[in-house]
């Protein structure tokens, strides 16, 4: 019985699920009125909420930014906030329309599980915490140091990996959950806390005194974080995708939040084509001409949203390194708006 | 009864309580064993289909990771199937000294309940109601922070004199380095220990024959500490220690017990020991105290009425409840997870997540712990016989 029930079952749902995943995302979103955006379920700096339950973080930005661009009003997104385990499937099953989830971009990801990753809003890699009054600056001073992190992420194969290379003596402390390694870390149990860099200066919020911490240069690990939809929706991929660089666009450009009125009577035509002053490309993607314009004016440019988030003015104090322009030495490179 | 001629007319087949209890019995190994292939070929069918391979080849894989406590040698290059042995280990080991701790303390905190000095059981008495009543999971968490918040670190360590050395990292210990000429001494102890049986039973013998008594205590501790001791003066104290040295960030060299390591033993001594002490105490208290009584009257003090007339009868009543202490203990070694000590639940967890081989991994799990209990239990149940009352 089960064995023609079961197919029976599996294939409605999957059809549910097809055809709402086939249907262009972008004239479901306008007829509900809202995005529904899948977050993480509270990492700081990145998508947190506050006591009043407001969202905020640089991942939540890429959302309010997108319905800046649709609806004209930051409000407009709903929030569904998601485990590491549930984060695919919940977008894979439809019920959210995109995951800005400080979600790495592997091959794997790409390819096998039905998901386009729609650019890197967070260049991130694995790093090292340790203690300042330990007088270390360097990973590669940390021979015979005994090092705390998570089971079963790759992390634990990267420090193995990396302390084997260079020859280095460790101890490694794995505990299941994150607030177990931050725990044991904090009472001095380790010497070096690893995990993603960005993790790293959100649980460093977490520590009895967080001053006391600094996160080492050393990166062993590449991991690009991003935005993600499901394949098959190219006009709803293309938006996604060009709100990221439109908010990168706009750094490069110098236009912020504030100025950005008084930028729309610029002379420079790539200012005027990202604002929607010259030529249709807001059309192109299904939303008004002032699309870029909304976003800049609502969210701020890709530089204020890093700065108010998590940059060096804010708790989590991550220097721009590689998530600086192109032209400011970082690897940040939008495609023109032409 | 075999006489089928006085029976009654035999009802039809429907009523007769013999083939309904046979009908019964057979529907229900039935529903078992297609219980039971239902699942597993399901089982084997999805795996099949969604192209997940099974078997057990994995476990030759490199393992790639580290593990902070290794009984026998290990590297990242070694295999997932190490991996998971230093694992099981890791949990025997914490097991076989839990039991050992759990039983001591636990004797003691049973006698002293029925202490008549009032502080000695009202401290026993809390200390079983304290301990039984707080979940394990949190006394293995208070026990590890406790540990971990109030040492020092390595640099600012606490030396306990004799190379000894306490910090947030753990309890490190002289290790001893023995030289060749050191078999004698074990030799010494073994021919000691042997030595100590036969005089036990010679002198058994001797006292039921004659009534006469043999101070073997004495002769037992000559033998198995005195003698192993003197061979060793001899052979000019044939060993050296490797003391513990700050080295970087850490103490290296020495005998090294990892925080993880002792803050379980304690947890599990300590709970185990709570439910021994109860059942100590049950035991005790179930020897009527008319033998008591009687020992008294056969002019035994207190001590040996105990040793000889209680704590056997004791035994009798103690033993199954205890093999069942002795098991939850076995078995709640596997919280260790939740403290970072390598244990079998925790190394195969992450050979789990590596190298997704959930059925396999679970299936290793679940024999071993079964092997453990069945092991600990066959001891028992022998134990058991041996102690049982021989009724004639």
């Amino acid at each position: 019985m089960s064995k023609k029930f079961l197919p029976l079952v599996l294939g409605a749902a999957m059809g549910v699920a097809a055809t709402s995943a086939s249907a262009a995302t972008l004239d479901d979103v306008k007829a509900k009125g809202f995005v529904q955006c899948g977050v993480s379920q509270g990492l700081p700096g990145f998508s947190n909420p506050d006591s009043q339950g407001n969202w905020t973080g640089l991942d939540v930005d890429v959302c309010r930014a997108m319905a800046a661009a649709i609806f004209d009003d930051v409000n407009a997104v709903k929030f569904t906030p998601l485990s590491a385990k549930e984060r695919f499937t919940a977008l894979q099953s439809g019920e959210i329309d995109v995951l800005s989830r400080n979600t790495t971009w592997t091959m794997t990801r790409d390819t096998s599980l039905g998901l386009n990753f729609a650019g890197v809003n967070y260049y991130d890699g694995q790093g090292f915490m340790v203690r300042k009054d330990l007088g270390v600056t360097s990973a590669l001073e940390l021979s015979g140091a005994s090092v705390c992190t998570n089971t079963g992420t790759t992390t634990e194969l990267n420090v193995a990996d990396y302390f084997r290379a260079n020859n280095m003596p460790y101890e490694i402390v794995a505990f299941e959950k994150a607030d177990e390694v931050v725990a044991a870390y904090d009472a001095g149990r380790c010497d070096v806390y690893t995990t993603d860099a960005s993790g790293l200066y959100a649980q460093r919020l977490k520590l009895t005194n967080p001053g006391d911490h600094m996160v080492l240069p050393e990166i062993i690990s590449k991991e690009p974080l991003g935005p993600v939809v499901r394949q098959g929706d190219d006009q709803w991929f293309n938006l996604v995708k060009w709100t990221l660089n439109a908010m990168i666009n706009a750094e490069e450009l110098g236009v912020t939040s504030a100025n950005v009125d008084d930028m729309k009577g610029s002379d420079n035509p790539s200012v005027k084509r990202l604002l929607g002053t010259e030529g249709a490309y807001g059309e192109n993607i299904g939303l008004t001409n002032d699309w870029a314009a909304r976003i800049i004016k609502h969210v701020g440019n890709y530089g204020e949203s890093f700065d108010a988030n998590v940059g060096p003015d804010t708790p989590l104090g991550i220097a721009r390194g590689v998530n600086a322009l192109w032209s400011k030495g970082g690897v940040l490179y939008a495609p023109p708006v032409r | 009864m075999s006489d089928t001629a006085d029976a009654p007319p035999r009802a039809s087949l429907l009523n007769d309580p013999k083939v309904r209890g046979l009908f019964y019995q057979v529907l229900l190994v039935a529903f078992l064993v297609a219980g039971g292939w239902f699942i597993v070929s399901n089982t084997a069918a999805n795996l099949e289909r969604q192209n997940i391979s099974s078997g057990f080849d994995f476990l030759k894989n490199t393992a790639g990771f580290g593990i902070s406590q290794t009984p026998i040698e290990y590297s990242e290059t070694s295999s997932y199937g190490r991996a998971i042995v230093i694992g099981f280990l890791n949990t025997l080991l914490v097991a076989v000294f839990g039991i050992f701790f759990a039983t001591i303390i636990g004797f003691v905190v049973g006698i002293s309940r029925l202490s008549t000095n009032w502080v000695i059981s009202k401290l026993a008495y809390w200390y079983v109601e304290i301990v039984r009543n707080v979940p394990l999971l949190l006394q293995i968490l208070f026990w590890y922070l406790l540990l971990i918040e109030s040492t020092p670190s390595p640099r600012k360590s606490v030396e306990l004199g004799a190379g000894a050395v306490l910090n947030n990292r753990g309890f490190f210990l002289p290790k001893p380095i023995w030289g060749d000429v050191a078999v004698y001494s074990l030799a010494a102890l073994i021919i000691g220990i042997i030595a100590t049986f036969v005089i036990r039973s010679w002198a058994r013998k001797r006292q039921e024959l004659t009534g006469q008594q043999f101070p073997v205590g004495l002769t037992a501790l000559g033998a198995i500490i005195g003698f192993p001791l003197l061979v060793f003066l001899i052979t000019g104290l044939p060993v050296q220690f490797e003391y513990p040295v700050l080295k970087g960030f850490n103490y290296v060299g020495g005998q090294r017990l990892i925080p993880e390591f002792l803050a379980l033993l304690f947890a599990l001594s300590i709970y185990t020991a709570a439910f021994i002490a109860e059942i100590v105490r049950a035991g005790i208290q179930a020897v009527s105290h008319g033998q008591t009584e009687a020992a008294h009257a056969l002019g035994l003090r207190n001590s040996p009425t105990l040793r000889l007339v209680v704590i056997p009868q004791a035994m009798r009543v103690m033993i199954p409840p205890m093999t069942s202490q002795y098991l939850n203990l076995t078995k709640n070694s596997s919280l260790a997870v939740a403290i970072a000590f390598p244990d079998l639940v925790a190394n195969g967890q992450i050979v789990m997540n590596q190298s997704g081989r959930a059925i396999e991994i679970v299936g290793i799990w679940m024999v071993v712990y079964l092997s453990l209990s069945l092991g600990t239990s066959a001891f028992m149940n022998w134990y058991n016989k041996r102690m049982a009352l021989v009724e004639r």
